[in-house]
């Protein structure tokens, strides 16, 4: 009896100890260095990156970026995941290719772009051969910032929306066939059936996407560096300028709290926006 | 479903890794493990542990760091109080960090022999305390190189070896002119070294300061040169870190950068580039030298092998071995032989050169700064990016960041270091 009552918490231990050393204790740690200066409690460090020149365009670009990537991707993955639940047969494979990306880690993928895009890539040598350009075009130059965007949009686009697609490939295929046949016999047509059957008992899980996938935005990182270079400031850039480069941890811990609390008020933005109202909890 | 079944199979790869790597690390424990963030490039480090390391006799293990882990480790350890690195490689401003857990290396001199050692070098190891806290390992410097095709378009009456900044901005209209693209190419990019190119070089070559006249009307016309120069420049500089690549593909003709980073472009194509002096500004021709050095860490596991280690690294022939797998020059008395690389070949006279040029502004490595190197330097390339890439306005960018240069001096109390004059005090900022 007592066995089968303690079984549950001696197999949650070993996660919890890892979370506990590995998450919660480093965790805290950054959270009390981000508000410590020499004379205790203070808020020294958020003036003292605030005072940098970089603060203020690294929220801006990230917010962009943030605000150019995930619509871009929800809208995309909700094609594809309809494209996929409708295919029969050899579906898996199509999932297969399109999850690929998901596999490459952010700099593999920024260092594929970069191939790509580079004043000696492969677009460059495309074009010069078509007769297009008359020689090598720098796309990711500093000069031209909305390239650079652009560039980081198409690699994060390319790179992260399987993440989304996966989530809501799972979340459609729990949708009842029944739904859909019930639409039919009354006429309703595909668009119709997806803003009225799919999009609403599609909720939970556009949420859990749409939270993972800004979270992960705001954490762009590699993709931005091998890009862009220094040329476009973001958030987990001058978090790693500020504790590598300028040996200032205090300083990249209080970056760090910046990018906690924005990725919290957005959780809290779609936890609010999307709830569940009519569904019962299972 | 299919999630789910692939994790039980990630799960016992990890653990098998793991394992694999625990087994790895107790076999390295017999290893003095040598910590260095210089030579890391692959090629670079494989020929260090190839070509300069055996001789030592007793295994060694070479491993070239970032300069984030690298530092990290170094600071985790010293704050642990217990490590496993045996010796330490790294640049002049590096140990000036972790100064104080690094063992007193005075007593090393007695184990070189007759080895001379520069002694300028040496002074500059203790880093201004009565110990010796690092042993000069290797030094270089930066130098100009240019494609053969740009020598065509050199202004009338200048001279490649004594050049100034204004005739290389002319030199560089003429290459855009004829090329059609700019042709002058800096390591701007997140690896590159481009703010030694305004501590050693620009600076001083305007204002024979780097501190002091930070700010200055001097710098003022310095600034606004260089911006008439940044226009005869590759845009994509912004992103150069080695500039060896693009001087190999042809985007670049002209370029400045360390002796290391351009080997690669010299010794695979020795009769397409010359290496010439860098240029000189109204004050003088400013130049850096880099100095490298090994210090040995209080943790150290095994101090007596440590030092064994470093006068190893000391003797000649290891230095000369050390020349070819790094391009970084012997710091003691060596004969260099004949058949070394072109690249080191080419750049050492060169380096040679800038030493004694008439006009010359010696430029040392910031000195007294610490851990807030980085601070330092990010003053430097922040200027830089606001005042020739955002096009910001340069009185009001110079005074904003004196400032910074300001509290950085005020957190360290540094003293000025060459081309600044002696200060009594942390180094006042005009």
């Amino acid at each position: 009896m007592n066995d089968a009552r303690f079984l549950p918490y001696l197999l949650l231990l070993p996660a919890t100890v890892f979370l506990i050393a590995f998450f919660l204790v480093p965790f805290t740690q950054v959270a009390v260095e981000a508000f410590t200066t020499a004379e205790g409690f203070s808020l020294g460090n958020f003036q003292t990156i605030g005072r940098d020149w970089k603060f203020v365009p690294a929220i801006r670009n990230t917010l962009l970026l943030t605000a150019l990537i995930v619509p871009i991707q929800l809208a995309l993955s909700l094609f594809m995941a309809t494209l996929v639940t409708r295919i029969g047969r050899g579906r898996d494979i199509v999932l297969y290719v399109f999850t690929i990306p998901l596999g490459i880690s952010d700099l593999a993928a920024g260092l594929i772009w970069l191939a790509l895009l580079d004043q000696s890539g492969f677009l460059n040598t495309v074009l010069f051969n078509l007769g297009l350009i008359d020689g090598p075009q720098n796309l990711l130059s500093y000069q031209n910032v909305p390239a650079l965007f652009a560039a980081i949009v198409i690699a994060e686009v390319w790179r992260a929306t399987a993440i989304m697609l996966v989530i809501l490939v799972a979340g459609m295929s729990l949708i009842p066939r029944e739904y859909y046949e019930a639409a039919e016999v009354f006429g309703a047509g595909g668009w119709k059936r997806f803003t009225r059957i799919t999009l609403p008992l599609l909720r939970s899980s556009l949420q859990t996407a749409l939270i993972l996938r800004t979270i992960l935005a705001f954490e762009v990182f590699a993709v931005v560096i091998v890009l862009a270079g220094t040329n476009l400031p973001i958030l987990m850039g001058e978090t790693f300028a500020w504790q590598f480069g300028l040996q200032d941890r205090e300083g990249a811990a209080a970056y760090a709290m910046i990018i906690l609390a924005i990725s919290v008020a957005f959780t809290l933005v779609f936890l609010i926006g999307l709830r569940d109202k009519a569904e019962a909890r299972t | 479903m299919k999630r789910t079944r692939t994790r039980p199979a990630a799960i016992a790869a990890l653990v098998l890794a793991m394992g694999a790597s625990a087994a790895l690390s107790s076999a390295e424990a017999q290893e003095l493990l040598f910590w260095s963030n210089q030579a890391q490039p692959v090629e670079e480090a494989q020929k260090v542990r190839d070509q300069v390391l055996p001789g030592f006799g007793k295994p060694v293990n070479y491993l070239p760091q970032e300069p984030g882990p690298y530092m990290t480790r170094i600071q985790a350890e010293a704050q642990a109080g217990s490590g496993s690195i045996a010796v330490i490689g790294g640049l002049h401003g590096d140990f000036a960090s972790f100064a104080d857990s690094l063992v007193d290396l005075s007593d090393i001199t007695g184990n070189l022999g007759d080895v001379q050692v520069n002694p300028a070098f040496m002074e500059l190891g203790k880093l201004g305390t009565a110990e010796q806290k690092y042993i000069p390992w290797m030094q270089a410097g930066y130098v100009m190189v240019a494609n053969k095709q740009a020598l065509e378009h050199l202004p009338e009456g200048a001279d490649i070896n004594a050049l100034t900044y204004d005739q290389l901005t002319a030199w560089g209209e003429a290459m855009t002119a004829a090329s059609g693209s700019p042709k002058i190419g800096f390591p701007a990019g997140p690896k590159g070294l481009m703010h030694r190119f305004f501590q050693g070089f620009l600076y001083p070559s305007y204002t024979k300061s780097v501190v002091t006249k930070f700010r200055s009307a001097e710098a003022e016309e310095m600034w606004n040169d260089f911006k008439a120069l940044w226009e005869q420049v590759n845009p994509a500089s912004t992103s150069y870190g080695f500039m060896q690549e693009p001087l190999l593909t042809g985007e670049v003709w002209v370029a400045w950068d360390h002796v290391a980073r351009l080997q690669d472009a010299l010794n695979k194509q020795p009769d397409d580039f010359v290496v010439f002096p860098v240029p000189a500004g109204p004050a003088g021709r400013g130049f850096m030298p880099v100095l490298a050095g090994i210090g040995i860490p209080k943790t150290s596991p095994n101090l007596e092998e440590a030092k064994a280690l470093v006068a190893y690294m000391m003797k000649p022939e290891t230095q000369v071995a050390t020349l070819t797998a790094t391009a970084f020059f012997p710091v003691v008395d060596a004969e260099l032989p004949g058949d070394l690389p072109k690249g080191i070949q080419m750049t050492g006279p060169v380096l040679q050169a800038e030493t004694e040029a008439a006009d010359a502004v010696p430029s040392l490595l910031p000195i007294g700064l610490g851990g807030a190197g980085g601070k330092f330097n990010k003053v430097f390339s922040d200027a830089f990016q606001q005042i020739v890439l955002s096009g910001r306005d340069v009185r009001q960018v110079l005074d904003q960041e004196a400032e910074n240069m300001k509290a950085v001096i005020a957190e360290t109390q540094a003293p000025c270091w060459a081309p600044d004059a002696p200060s009594d005090g942390p180094c006042p900022v005009e």
